[in-house]
């Protein structure tokens, strides 16, 4: 149990990066990456218009958060997560579980939990 | 009555396409400093401005403001949908050059001063609300007071006009105006979600920028009216003002945020350029350094430290470069002026007379007295019609998607 070491990926809308962000913090996780993606489930997306001809865009814009943790519990996150970005709505986004088998931070080849 | 001049009138049709230019720049220039989701709504704003005012002032807007005077205080309807005007000069704005071709310069002024509003309430304001603001904000507001401080000549002219106001290419008509009632506007609209800065394009911004600091040229050394000595000064101090308002607004930088950046520089100019306005034809280009250089610094400290401590949303700054570096201009005019530059101006307090400075404080008091109570009341109007803001999720989605059905970075395209 000990050194397990788990990723989290959670994709979600745009607007509940900063909230997110601010709530994670306060359970000490500091480290995470975040990207700009494009992506549909659900959630229809939505016309636009050019010089009046319609289109219909089918990816939404949303951002992926990708933390890896080790010490602070997983039930914590996931907790801290829906509680910020639940808004029973489509579109509102998913959570992503894995399992990590090390990790290395180049800088001094620490490994497994001392590397994070 | 001399005649047509054909340089004077070449001259004209050149700074109108100049001023015209000013346009896409001010696009450009907000464009850059609001969200990528909010681009083209802001783009918008400039180039919707165009094509109402540029219509409005044919209709209404021109007689207004240059009709022939009533009591000081508006133009007669005379000049309604161009009638009686044609290929004769009007001598109370110029003998050389058509009245048509002043009708099309000016309007290029009303066109960039409406425009320039928007800087105060972007990324948050309806379109339909945008679109009746400017329409009678540039009726009741911008019209009448160009009436006062340009319109007819003599004894029938504006009454600030006949106070002896200096207003060389627009420091009160545009710059104060404009700065006053954008910040008006961003008060009654509101703060935005998150009011930090994110612009999306800075090089854009700056591209923006530089094609007002050329626009500029038009903008003033146009507002002679001719191919002179008055032309060729403002010119000059037109642009040392740019440059010395650049070197102050980053020289404050540099200071006290320890690095001098490129949108501060670009920033800078456009106060530089703003403070120069109102006295490019009456002061020397040695003034115009001093004016640009407390220009500069003036637009600093108003964006910097006076908005972060007022907590107000000019989102673009439309205060703080246009209504502080307009005020700064107005006081500097009265300073700096004098006849030697231009003889139908007049001697500022640094050559001998406090006229000037008297009834620039009036004028001053007066137009951003009126602007404000004006855009207020018009905003209040337009309130009860429509719903002046977007609504949370559409301000989240972003003013493109939202309002315009558009968007303007598809990146897997």
């Amino acid at each position: 149990m000990s050194d397990k070491i788990t990723k989290v990926d959670i994709l979600t809308s745009e607007s509940k990066l900063e909230d997110l962000m601010d709530a994670l913090n306060k359970i000490d996780i500091t480290g995470m990456t975040v990207s700009s993606v494009l992506g549909c489930g659900v959630q229809k997306g939505h016309k636009e218009y050019y010089r009046g001809t319609a289109v219909d865009i089918k990816l939404l814009p949303k951002v992926k958060i990708e933390i890896v943790i080790a010490n602070v519990p997983l039930e914590k996150v996931l907790e801290t997560a829906k509680a910020v970005l639940h808004t029973g709505q489509i579109g509102d986004g998913k959570i992503f579980v894995y399992d990590v088998e090390n990790v290395i931070r180049i800088s001094d080849g620490a490994e497994g939990k001392a590397a994070l | 009555m001399k005649g047509l001049n054909g340089a004077d009138m070449a001259f004209v049709i050149f700074a109108a396409s100049l001023v015209m230019l000013m346009i896409p720049g001010l696009a450009l220039f907000y464009g850059g400093m609001v969200r990528s989701k909010n681009v083209l709504s802001t783009t918008l704003h400039s180039y919707a401005a165009l094509a109402v005012i540029s219509i409005q002032w044919i209709f209404i807007g021109y007689t207004l403001a240059f009709g022939p005077d009533k009591n000081g205080l508006i133009g007669g309807l005379d000049f309604a949908f161009l009638r009686n005007i044609g290929e004769l000069p009007n001598a109370d704005y110029s003998t050389t050059i058509p009245q048509l071709l002043f009708v099309i310069f000016q309007m290029m002024f009303a066109v960039i001063t409406a425009a320039v509003i928007s800087g105060g309430f972007a990324e948050r304001m309806r379109f339909p609300a945008f679109l009746l603001f400017i329409l009678l904000w540039s009726t009741f507001v911008y019209d009448p007071i160009a009436h006062w401080v340009w319109g007819g000549a003599g004894e029938n002219a504006g009454w600030l006009k006949k106070l002896g106001v200096l207003d060389f290419a627009g420091g009160f008509v545009v710059e104060i105006n404009s700065g006053i009632s954008g910040l008006v506007a961003a008060i009654m609209l509101g703060k935005r979600k998150k009011m930090r800065p994110e612009p999306h394009h800075l090089p854009m911004a700056i591209l923006g920028g530089g094609i007002l600091w050329f626009g500029w040229f038009g903008f003033n050394a146009g507002s002679a009216l001719a191919v002179n000595g008055v032309a060729v000064n403002a010119f000059l101090t037109t642009n040392t003002s740019a440059a010395a308002g650049a070197i102050s607004f980053v020289i404050c930088e540099w200071l006290i945020n320890k690095k001098p950046t490129a949108l501060g520089t670009i920033s800078g100019a456009i106060a530089g350029l703003v403070a120069i306005t109102q006295g490019a034809g009456y002061v020397t280009p040695m003034s115009a350094f001093i004016i640009g250089l407390i220009g500069g610094a003036a637009s600093f400290f108003a964006i910097v430290f006076l908005k972060a401590k007022l907590g107000y949303d000019d989102a673009l700054d439309a205060f703080g470069c246009h209504g502080v570096g307009g005020i700064w201009g107005a006081i500097a005019t009265a300073l700096f002026a004098t006849k030697s530059v231009n003889p139908a101006g007049a001697d500022g307090l640094f050559y001998g007379s406090a006229e000037l400075l008297k009834s620039h404080m009036i004028a001053v008091v007066v137009i951003v007295f009126y602007a404000a109570v004006a855009t207020f009341v018009i905003l209040k109007v337009i309130g009860k019609l429509t719903r002046l803001r977007i609504n949370k999720e559409e301000e989240t989605e972003g003013l493109d998607v939202a309002l315009h059905g558009e968007n303007a970075y598809n990146i897997f395209h």
